[in-house]
């Protein structure tokens, strides 16, 4: 993360010149509005910041971050965004990318990032949609969708984010609906805290090509009952009523109420992001409405070194106790002989 | 270290050094050739190995090749044929037969000429005899026994014995030319440091060898081959990839960056990224990237950053580095993609020569895309090819394509150390910081570069992109800007033409033929047309080093000779090339894809055909 000083920013100071272009009602508007929110708060300056993308809707998000910004090609946001940071630790770099994005074309760029942990922040909208090219299945539409490519429904076993980043040793992993401002703001805030890659999944909607994908769980008529926000030591209590829980039941998490079958709050299970064993943190990361909740907030965030960190280590560490301090050094070194 | 009865002395000679892979011939090749350099013979070297890195013992597929040619004068080229050739079994006879010079020296381990490695190699019974080399000055030496009963007391297993086998091999070599021991025993000594066992036995079967043949006599005569007349200067042995990798860390210590390379391995382009990761002493940031389009997308990551951002590859790494290509032109960032050269197409023939690319890095990309493309001819001019490579991307803020090929990598030769402060200071267009705002597509008017604005300077944030933009940076699809950007674009690389040296013609300024080459065949080239003239025709020689743009006077040169033909290791790119920029002229051509580098007689037979035309 890059260095904090004392600088007063709102997020007015973040918005660009450019005419925001989304679709009205898209979610990415929102979520435009959460991360200017966000960085607002950091005390990071505002020239350190450098916003990556690669293609898609959400790609166009770093025009309208008057902020340095490279929006790149499709799938290759990651990579470029590891050399950014690589290149200069310095500076806080957040990844902008999609579900196509980071997860067909990229998946493998994707991955890499988070298993060297490079202290970058990716924000992941997921609609589950190919938006751009107008209403394509992505890797996470639900099987057997019927989109314009699969008129029969998909036959496609989709991806679930969480599991990807924490089979990919991910170290950071939150959750987020793009309408959830408040929450959201906070979870871009920890994410830039913490040291190495951070994946946020944004529940995103597309209002032309997959209106409403979320809203079973994310309409806010229903939100409080089918979905859980873990705050990390804070027992995983949702529900309008605050009665609802999760404990755990053998090997399986289980939904219980609060004064039923002699379960008291005491009984449910207190949220730990910080335990580097994933294994609580995959099952939250999976959980699905209607047998769960949703979980939102931050499901994981292990603090570990970081490959940036490591590698500028290594380079310190040599430039002092090498003996090559320059190129003629190195020119003259090893065998060489005198022509006279 | 003794006394020889016949000594003869020559010009230049040529050795090859051949065996199975497993054999240790590279190695061996390497420790002759730098004993060669240290006593100041001019030389140059090739390897020649199979992909496998243990193919099938005993086949012709698995034999590996070490060439060197050393001399007295100037040598540029690893020689076409042999004078010595050291097969430590059948195979290596089979392979290089026909590369012999007439009545050479052939060394070979008997012990291993058994009748299934014969029969594997392909022979019935007698390969000297089935390759009519039997009347050749043969040395039937009993290598693998010679080396069991000298190491008999070493308590090594056999298989660390056998190992040795090549350095009994170099040993006799090192009789044959009158050679000094010590640099080999020195490397010995560093190499074994902690296994004091392992280098005393190497040391006891290079000197077994040195003293069989000293006592044998059959090593007939002796060659002595005097130092060469080189400019005076400190000097030592370096190959195409290390000196490419040096090019760029000397641009990025003078234009005061750190060098970034994103590199995923590939053969043979490896060495470049070996290299580079192992000098973070000298603040190299080195990314070992998840695959080839991850290579030049981290590099082009540093390059938005701020770094002199390169990546190495080859020919199927440069495929799918196009499109990252592409958005570098667009995003109009400094970065230096390196193709070392391979034989293709698809995975083709990995670890053998080949200019075949030319075409891919002059076009291979969608849409306009002009790339500035230049060519090192010479292992040792790598390093300035990188690094002139480096200045014009930065200077000009554009992606520039280094071209070199296997037998550049793979080859060394001594090399004159050049000092940092004879090399040109490297200025990229920084943006003025009290400009604001800042415009990312306002241009130098005579470079008509854009100005490089590096995240964490305030007040000079900014967006850049693959989409086509205004001078401002908005995305625009208005027809007439894009064909007003695509046309600065062309013309920011066409403007390179005024910071690049005119062609050099090797020979009289005018005549009958003039050869045209390109990058790295120009040893080979050179020594043809040289002794072409020496034999009184009137042929001389251009090598490209800058294909696009090409230099200013090619036209002027081109039309002072009645016969231009172009030689290249393809079936005429740049022929076909040329016929575009300078279609006044007819080009006739010499080509070869056999994944080997030209002999001096392919360029010579041809060229004294087309005089006789």
């Amino acid at each position: 993360m890059a260095d904090t000083v004392e600088t007063k920013y709102t997020a007015k100071d973040f918005k660009s010149d450019q005419e925001v272009r989304w679709c009205p009602g898209c979610g990415d508007h929102a979520v435009l509005s959460s991360v200017q929110r966000a960085l607002a708060d950091m005390g990071i300056p505002k020239e350190k910041f450098a916003f990556i993308s690669g293609i898609g809707c959400s790609s166009r998000f770093p025009y309208y971050m008057d902020t340095y910004g490279f929006h790149s090609i499709h799938g290759r946001a990651s990579a470029i965004a590891s050399g950014v940071k690589t290149a200069n630790p310095d500076l806080s770099v957040w990844q902008i990318t999609g579900d196509g994005d980071a997860l067909a074309i990229g998946g493998n760029h994707f991955i890499h990032a988070i298993r060297r942990n490079i202290d970058i922040n990716i924000i992941l909208f997921n609609n589950e949609i190919y938006g751009l090219t107008k209403g394509q299945y992505s890797p996470t539409s639900t099987k057997g969708l019927v989109t314009k490519t699969s008129p029969f429904g998909t036959v496609e076993e989709p991806f679930s984010v969480g599991e990807l980043v924490i089979g990919a040793k991910g170290k950071f992993f939150a959750r987020t609906v793009d309408t959830n401002i408040a929450l959201s703001t906070q979870i871009y805030s920890e994410a830039a805290k913490h040291n190495g890659t951070s994946v946020i999944e944004v529940l995103q909607n597309c209002v032309i090509f997959n209106d409403g994908i979320h809203d079973v769980v994310a309409d806010k008529e229903v939100r409080d009952d089918r979905t859980v926000i873990l705050k990390h030591g804070q027992p995983m209590i949702f529900g309008k009523n605050g009665d609802k829980g999760l404990i755990l039941e053998g090997l399986k998490l289980k939904v219980v109420t609060i004064g039923e079958n002699g379960i008291t709050k005491d009984k449910i299970l207190v949220h730990d992001a910080v335990e580097p064993n994933p294994g609580i943190q995959y099952m939250l990361a999976n959980m699905r409405y209607p047998e769960y909740p949703v979980a939102l907030g931050v499901i994981r965030s292990v603090e570990s070194v970081t490959y940036d960190k490591s590698l500028h280590n290594q380079i310190n560490e040599l430039k002092k106790s090498s003996k090559i301090k320059c190129m003629d050094d190195l020119l003259m070194s090893g065998s060489t002989w005198n022509v006279d | 270290m003794s006394k020889k009865s016949e000594v003869i002395e020559r010009e230049e000679v040529v050795i090859r050094f051949s065996g199975d892979s497993g054999d240790g011939m590279q190695l061996t090749g390497t420790l002759f050739s730098d004993t060669a350099a240290l006593f100041g013979n001019d030389l140059s070297t090739f390897p020649d190995y199979p992909a496998e890195i243990r193919a099938p013992q005993g086949t012709v597929g698995g034999v590996s090749g070490f060439q060197v040619h050393l001399g007295h004068s100037e040598i540029n080229t690893p020689g076409d044929f042999s004078d010595v050739l050291v097969a430590m079994n059948p195979a290596a006879i089979k392979a290089n037969a026909k590369w012999i010079k007439e009545g050479g020296t052939i060394i070979f381990d008997k012990d291993n000429f058994t009748e299934k490695n014969i029969e594997k190699a392909g022979y019935l019974k007698d390969p000297l005899k089935e390759e009519k080399l039997d009347s050749y000055n043969i040395i039937d030496a009993p290598i693998s026994s010679m080396v069991k009963e000298a190491l008999k007391d070493f308590g090594l297993d056999p298989k660390s014995v056998l190992r040795t086998k090549n350095m009994f091999a170099l040993g006799m070599v090192y009789w044959l030319f009158d050679r000094k021991l010590d640099y080999t025993e020195e490397y010995f000594e560093k190499k074994f440091k902690g296994k004091p066992g392992i280098a005393d036995a190497n040391k006891v079967a290079l000197r077994a060898g040195y003293y069989y043949a000293e006592t044998i006599e059959a090593l007939r005569p002796v060659y002595k081959i005097n130092p060469a007349q080189i400019a005076k200067g400190t000097y030592r042995n370096i190959s195409g990839n290390a000196s490419t990798a040096w090019g760029f860390m000397a641009a990025a210590e003078k234009a005061g960056l750190d060098l970034f390379i994103g590199s995923y391995p590939i053969t043979p382009a490896t060495g470049i990224l070996e290299e580079l990761a192992a000098r973070k002493d000298l603040g190299v940031i080195s990314f070992q990237a998840e695959d080839e389009i991850a290579g030049i997308c981290t590099a082009l990551g540093a390059s938005f950053a701020g770094k002199l951002a390169i990546t190495s590859t080859s020919g199927p790494g440069l495929a799918l580095k196009s499109e990252a290509i592409g958005l570098a032109v667009m995003a109009e960032l400094p970065i230096v993609v390196v193709n070392v050269q391979r034989g293709g197409p698809s995975t083709g023939l990995p670890t053998k020569t080949e200019q075949a690319d030319l075409m891919q890095a002059l076009y291979g990309r969608n849409g306009e895309c002009p790339v500035v493309v230049i060519a090192a001819s010479t292992p040792s001019d790598c390093f300035n090819f990188a690094f002139e490579a480096a200045r014009i991307a930065l200077e000009h803020m554009t992606p520039v394509l280094l071209l070199t090929d296997s037998y550049l990598a793979n080859g060394t030769e001594p090399w004159r150390i050049p000092s940092m402060k004879d090399l040109p200071e490297i200025k990229p267009p920084f943006a003025d910081k009290t400009e604001i705002p800042f415009l990312p597509y306002k241009r130098d008017e005579e470079k008509l570069s854009r100005f490089w604005a590096v995240p964490g300077i305030p007040g000079l944030e900014h967006r850049i992109g693959g989409l086509e933009k205004t001078i401002k940076g908005t995305v625009s699809y208005v027809p007439e800007n894009h064909e007003l950007m695509v046309n600065l674009r062309a013309e920011k690389v066409a403007r390179v033409v005024n910071e690049i040296p005119d062609l050099v013609v090797h020979g009289p300024q005018s005549g009958d033929v003039l050869v045209v080459g390109w990058g790295g065949s120009f040893g080979y080239l050179i020594t043809a047309v040289r002794e072409l003239q020496a034999e009184g025709h009137k042929v001389s020689l251009v090598n490209f080093n800058y294909i696009n743009p090409l230099p200013k006077n090619v036209k002027d040169v081109f039309k002072r000779f009645k016969k231009i033909v172009v030689c290249e290791l393809n079936l005429g790119q740049f022929a076909d090339y040329l016929r575009i920029k300078h279609q006044e002229f007819k080009y006739d051509q010499i080509n070869k894809v056999q994944g080997v580098p030209f002999t001096t007689n392919d360029i010579k037979e041809k060229c004294i055909k087309m005089l006789e035309e």
